[in-house]
């Protein structure tokens, strides 16, 4: 094996400049800490975060139409990265803004003053009068992003899994770091964490299954194999189905889904609509890829699998959705209906399926981001006002916020002229030209059910009377302003002139290999 | 058909006609009270320069041969379904340029009307929004290049009409007449999306240039199914039988609101709808036929129903169904109306306005009293209002010079040119018109004070009588100045085509005739009504009066007709709805609820038993891939 | 056992699935059940594995064995001290104050440790190999150090280096 020369790697540095800004802001990020006074911190973190972000965008527009495969293989750059890149690199953004808000809750902050103080204990309490803030979240949420970017463009099993550790364990504890309801919030993180851990180790388990078949952790060379040796049994389907079983549970595909629910409610809820938005984007990109590129020649194979998970997906979110009373959980199952209708896509396996995907990605990202801006808004004396009934009559006391959140429930439910309409038809148009009729059909029932469930809230904001200790919306800074501005405004006019978009994921419809 | 020109110059800015005052409807609607000081004077000012624009493009279209007056922009693909494809685009030719101006500086004047009719209001920064909304839709109306975006702008002056119907919304009668405008105006809305989905079938195309070219692919069968129902929607819009009901309790409305929807504009639209379409009417006889006899039972109609009623606006209104009906039925003759149809439009649009705003400005000074019974004897008092709503009755009634004579009398004209017994129709017509718009003056400013206690009329102020000064003299020199200078059959021939057949008798003859008809009926007017005192309570009447003073049974028939089915049918279906299809749905409703009860139990909360379900799951996929790959 | 992965098929058949399984009688190759087909030179898993698996059966048969016939023939009789983790009676693990939890710090030693430890796990083959490895390998091995250090440096600045 060893040739006795090594030649270093070519590195098209400018090509994945959007990765290495955002890591090597998190790794500055972590200095910050460490060398910037207390109450400097913040304002430095802002800065920083904010501008990499931004920056990392300007590299990724710069470079549309860049199709390379870079480090030896390892790295992608394709059109479906690309589109990836921007959406995640936005939707952080609106994320960002989420989290810096420092307006809504009284206390000042939505993380815990101290992370690692016991709930209700003295400290915690001195902690919090002394007026802390955290700022360690701005780190831990640039390595998450900076796992996502890597995740999308991964063409190797070894990287993907490296990735996916890096973008999730950041997430483990910002979901544990709520300031209210710390129990629940670190009962839902240690949860994440445990099953997050699980989950990665199906995966690495399926990629070492994967090189025993293959010989190799490349996409592209394990394509290869199964081409060269098409009937190869066991080894590849076993390494398959753990490798997917991995990716499942981080889009939350039935029965994978059951972290969702708890983690959504107990994250706070900047933190859950950075993470509902954007994890989902990285990991169906990552799906997708390793579908297409590595398993494409298989797909009758792992079709009909697909198939079951998603009508799961589909019925059991929309259905259990109904009778959740938490608005937190109904949009927790709500986006886990949303990974079977994107499932769609995976499952047309092809051009069509991957271009209406990604629409579908995008749309989804802006309407949860928004509808979780919302949720951080409306509040009452204990927190934020997650119980659905006290969001009773909500549309009559408030009239922009409830006007602005029905619009996200009806994108969600895939009413035209919203985004979520044009996202909709996209995949089912896509899975019917691949001959996934039934499946469409069932994905149509399913919607009709899910689309029960978000009208129910508009219903109920609207033609309820008020709650007895009814909500009330507190007025953000301009952080959650401009975000929620964004989600509505992506929301309509993606509903309205869905085109520009479409003919730029229709540009984005091939994997490179 | 003429060429399409790309939007060059000044034409590049066609979108922004447009987007002038619906920027400035958003600002004033979303803006809140922060605009309330300065909102109103925005209205004006972006509709002016709208008006000013529309000037500029119409000196731009006059620096080009006539067959390079048609110009297309198109901003983005709007709508792109499968092989469904409508632009955002508009067409300006020569019939859109006539109403571009028409809407946009008959809109100025009634927006700066407005600022002193509506001074006293605390609504009036919404009031503005809601105009420059209106406006907004109107001229996407008229400048849209596919019936889709027609249809849009459609809706949009619909909805425009219905909030400023009901713009006094505390007064049950205005939001009941809001609503009802609402309702019928959907009957007509429903004939046009049918028509647009079946040209779609037709001709694979929505959009002017595509489905005219193509007129001759269809059968003539499909093309008289596209005229009746794009007549229906212009009868909806425009209140023609059998959905005239509306116009008249649409009064309720601010009277500027009258004069510019209801009289000079909105209800154009179906005039404009029909001839627009003039392609499919030139290939389907009988729908032009049908346009025919719709619009001569209209003018009848509505000359009765205005020759009775008491409320000066609604008087006005009746009127206003009659002048259209002119129009519409000018527009059924074919290419020897089409001309007319729109040269009456704007002669009548600037008329009538000004008679719609002179009855504002009487009302002003009467506390907003409407019975004509208690006018009288304002002339005097009113000096300006007086002498400029002098000038619209000339001109409604058609006397030379006044700019209704020229249009009227063209129309007349082309009747005889199809057949006489319709042309005698429009000439007893006219007389009416003669006889209802002297009893109005008579009773207004004529005659002896029958005003109410505590009633001192005076003229309205500056900004209010200048408008109307403006208006006037249009009422006077307009039909010369668009006929003799403006030249507007060659104007309009490229768009909509232009023919002329003789008469059996010397155009001088009609002319005579038709006058003489006229002065009869002022002549009865005035001598029933200016000679004789006026009564305070209205004596008991013929039976044709009281008729007439109850809309013509309008809507007793809609009633006996339309709604009385229509609540008994909705009876009977929300009876179906309770005990069919609720048990059904509400059975199904329980079923997934228990489903959904039961698993969610599978949600324990407990980190060990979700592990265990991926570990199940990971069974179902992998068992789920080894079958596949056995079989 | 399926023996048809040793036959070599045509590459691009992959993508006209499903019919690629009917390709194989439409190649001309025989029904994938009866087609043996044992390569030249190619290692029989079958005759590698198959001692392991006898040795793996026969472990496990006897480990059951053990168990199943002792639950079956031994007597059952429980004290205290029989059902201790150890049967000497005392307690596996003193359990510290207030109820199962270790102070943070204890962790954070943990994990510098680990630190360090994958560190020089990455440093003896980069030294060994140096010279091969040039100046792209120096580099990526500061940065990696670098990388390193950076959390070092934010526990130290942060005080978790003292033990109060």
């Amino acid at each position: 094996m060893n040739t006795g020369t090594f030649n270093p790697p070519e590195i098209d540095y400018l090509a994945i400049a959007p990765i290495l800004i955002i890591f090597g802001t998190a790794v500055l990020s972590v200095l910050v800490e460490a060398f910037v006074g207390r109450t400097a911190r913040r304002p430095v973190q802002l800065v920083l975060v904010i501008g990499s972000l931004l920056v990392a965008l300007y590299f990724v527009i710069s470079q549309a139409g860049t199709r390379t495969i870079t480090a030896n293989g390892a790295l992608v750059i394709d059109g479906p990265a690309l589109v990836l890149w921007g959406a995640l690199l936005v939707l952080s953004l609106l994320g960002a803004m989420l989290m810096a808000e420092r307006t809504l809750d009284p206390s000042g902050d939505v993380f815990a003053a101290r992370a690692a103080a016991l709930p209700g204990s003295e400290d915690e309490r001195q902690f919090t009068q002394r007026g802390w803030v955290q700022t360690e979240v701005w780190p831990l949420f640039l390595f998450s992003v900076s796992g996502m970017l890597m995740f999308v463009a991964a063409n190797d099993l070894l990287l993907m899994f490296v990735a996916l550790e890096v973008m999730s364990l950041p997430l483990y504890l910002l979901a544990g770091m709520a300031r209210r309801r710390r129990l629940l919030s670190q009962e839902s993180a240690l949860k994440y964490f445990l099953l997050g851990a699980f989950s990665s180790a199906f995966f690495l388990y399926g990629a070492s299954l994967l090189y025993g078949f293959s010989g190799t952790v490349s996409l592209p060379g394990i394509a290869e194999a199964i081409s060269a040796k098409p009937s190869q049994g066991p080894l590849l389907i076993l390494g398959m189905a753990l490798l997917v079983v991995g990716l499942l549970f981080k889009v939350g595909a039935v029965p994978f889904h059951q972290w969702t629910p708890d983690v959504y409610q107990g994250a706070p809820s900047a933190v859950t609509g950075f993470m509902a938005a954007t994890v989902k984007i990285a990991a169906f990109g990552a799906l997708l890829r390793v579908m297409y590129v590595a398993f494409g020649g298989i797909r009758w194979d792992w079709e009909p699998m697909l198939w079951v998970i998603a009508i799961l997906t589909m019925f059991v979110g929309s259905i259990v959705a109904l009778v959740q009373t938490d608005i937190k959980r109904m949009l927790a199952y709500s986006s886990i209906a949303q990974s079977g209708f994107i499932m769609l896509g995976v499952i047309a396996a092809s051009a069509e399926g991957l271009s209406a995907s990604l629409f579908y990605l995008i749309a989804y990202g802006f309407g949860t981001i928004g509808a979780f801006a919302v949720i951080s808004m409306v509040r009452q004396s204990g927190g934020e006002a997650t119980s659905l009934s006290a969001w009773a009559g909500l549309g009559r006391t408030s009239p922009v916020i409830g006007a602005v959140f029905a619009v996200f429930m009806l994108s969600l439910a895939g009413i035209p002229l919203t985004s979520g309409f044009v996202a909709k038809f996209g995949v089912f148009a896509a899975a019917i030209e691949s001959g996934d009729t039934w499946l469409v059909i069932a994905a149509v029932v399913a919607s009709i059910i899910a689309a029960f469930f978000y009208v129910r809230v508009i219903v109920l904001m609207y033609f309820s009377a008020p709650a007895k200790e009814p909500a009330v919306v507190a007025v953000p800074s301009a952080f959650t302003t401009i975000a929620l501005a964004a989600g509505v405004t992506v929301t309509v006019v993606l509903g309205i002139i869905p085109q520009p978009l479409l003919e730029l994921v229709a540009n984005a419809d091939v994997f490179l290999r | 058909m003429t060429e399409l020109m790309p939007a060059e110059g000044v034409f590049s800015l066609i979108w922004l006609l447009i987007a002038l005052p619906l920027a400035g409807a958003i600002v004033l609607l979303f803006g809140g009270r922060r605009t309330n000081s300065w909102g109103p004077y925005l209205g004006v000012l972006t509709v002016s320069a709208s008006a000013v624009l529309g000037v500029l493009m119409l000196l731009g279209l006059l620096d080009r041969p006539a067959e390079e007056r048609t110009v297309e922009q198109t901003l983005f693909t709007w709508v792109f379904v499968g092989d469904f494809q409508a632009d955002m685009a508009f067409q300006l030719d020569q019939l859109s340029m006539v109403f571009v101006l028409l809407i946009t500086i008959v809109g100025a004047l009634i927006h700066v009307y407005s600022l002193g009719y509506m001074a006293h209001d605390p609504d009036r920064r919404k009031f503005f929004g809601y105009l420059n909304l209106f406006v907004a839709a109107m001229l996407l109306l008229v400048l849209a290049n596919n019936y889709l975006l027609v249809y849009v702008g459609w809706e949009g002056v619909g909805l425009a009409s219905f909030l400023l119907i009901g713009f006094w919304q505390a007064k049950p009668s205005a939001a009941a007449a809001a609503k009802k405008a609402f309702i019928i105006n959907r009957v007509g809305d429903v004939g046009l999306s049918l028509a647009i989905m079946l040209m779609f079938v037709t001709f694979g195309s929505v959009s002017f240039d595509d489905v005219f070219r193509s007129t001759s692919e269809a059968s003539e069968g499909t093309l008289t199914a596209i005229g009746l129902l794009l007549l229906l929607a212009a009868a909806g819009k425009s209140a023609q039988f059998p959905l005239q009901a509306w116009l008249l309790d649409a009064m309720e409305g601010p009277t500027p609101v009258s004069a510019l929807i209801h009289a000079a504009t909105m209800v154009t639209a179906g005039v404009y709808l029909i001839v627009r379409s003039n392609a499919i009417y030139n290939a389907a006889v009988w729908a032009a036929t049908a346009v025919v006899i719709v619009g001569l039972i209209t003018i009848f109609m509505g000359a009765i129903i205005g020759s009775a009623k008491d409320d000066i606006k609604k008087s006005l209104a009746g009127s206003t169904m009659s002048q259209i009906g002119y129009m519409i039925f000018a527009a059924g003759l074919g290419p020897i109306g089409y001309v007319f149809a729109i040269f009456h439009l704007l002669t009548h649009g600037v008329f009538k306005a000004g008679l719609f705003l002179g009855a504002g400005s009487v009302m002003h000074g009467m506390n907003d009293n409407v019975n004509m019974r208690r006018y009288g004897a304002l002339k005097g008092l009113m000096v300006i209002t007086f002498i400029t709503f002098m000038a619209g009755y000339l001109a409604i009634i058609g006397i030379p010079p006044f700019s209704g004579f020229w249009s009227k009398d063209e129309i007349i004209h082309a009747a005889f040119e199809r057949n006489a017994f319709i042309g005698i129709a429009t000439i007893l017509a006219a007389g009416i018109t003669g006889f209802y718009m002297t009893r109005m003056i008579a009773m207004t400013f004529f005659g002896k004070p029958r005003w109410e206690e505590g009633v001192h009329p005076h003229e309205s102020p500056a900004v209010m009588t200048i408008p109307l000064i403006i208006l006037a003299l249009g009422s006077t020199f307009m039909g010369m100045a668009l006929l003799f200078w403006g030249n507007i059959e060659s104007w309009l021939e490229p768009v909509t085509g232009f023919a002329s057949e003789p008469t059996p008798l010397p155009t001088m003859f009609y002319i005579g005739v038709t006058l003489v008809v006229v002065i009869i009926g002022a002549v009865i007017g005035w001598i029933t009504y200016g000679v004789k005192p006026v009564p305070i309570d209205p004596p008991h009447g013929s039976w044709l009066t009281r008729a007439a003073r109850k809309d013509l049974y309008g809507d007793a028939v809609n009633d006996v007709l339309v709604v009385q089915p229509s609540l008994a049918t909705a009876r009977y279906l929300s009876w179906f709805d309770d005990k069919g299809i609720d048990g059904f749905v509400n059975g199904i409703a329980r079923w997934v609820g228990l489903l959904a009860n039961t698993l969610r139990r599978t949600q324990s909360g407990l980190v060990r038993s979700y592990a265990l379900s991926m570990v199940g799951g990971v069974f179902v996929v992998v068992l789920a891939l080894l079958l596949v790959r056995m079989n | 056992m399926e023996s048809s992965r040793f036959i070599v098929l045509p590459a691009p058949l992959i993508h006209e699935a499903p019919e690629h399984y009917a390709c194989i009688g439409r190649e001309g190759f025989h029904k994938r059940a009866k087609s043996f087909s044992y390569e030249q030179g190619a290692i029989d898993p079958v005759n590698v594995y198959t001692p392991i698996l006898i040795l793996g059966i026969l472990a496990f048969g006897f480990a059951a064995f053990s168990i199943i016939i002792a639950t079956l023939t031994g007597p059952k009789r429980y004290n205290r001290a029989k059902v201790d983790a150890y049967e000497c009676g005392i307690e596996p693990t003193p359990q510290p104050m207030g109820g199962g939890r270790f102070p943070v710090k204890y962790y954070l030693t943990a994990m510098m440790f680990i630190i360090f430890d994958i560190e020089l796990v990455f440093l003896y083959p980069w030294a060994v190999a140096f010279d091969q490895l040039e100046l792209f390998g120096f580099l990526a091995m500061a940065l990696f150090l670098f990388n390193l250090a950076v959390p070092f440096v934010y526990e130290w600045r942060r005080g978790g280096l003292e033990w109060d």
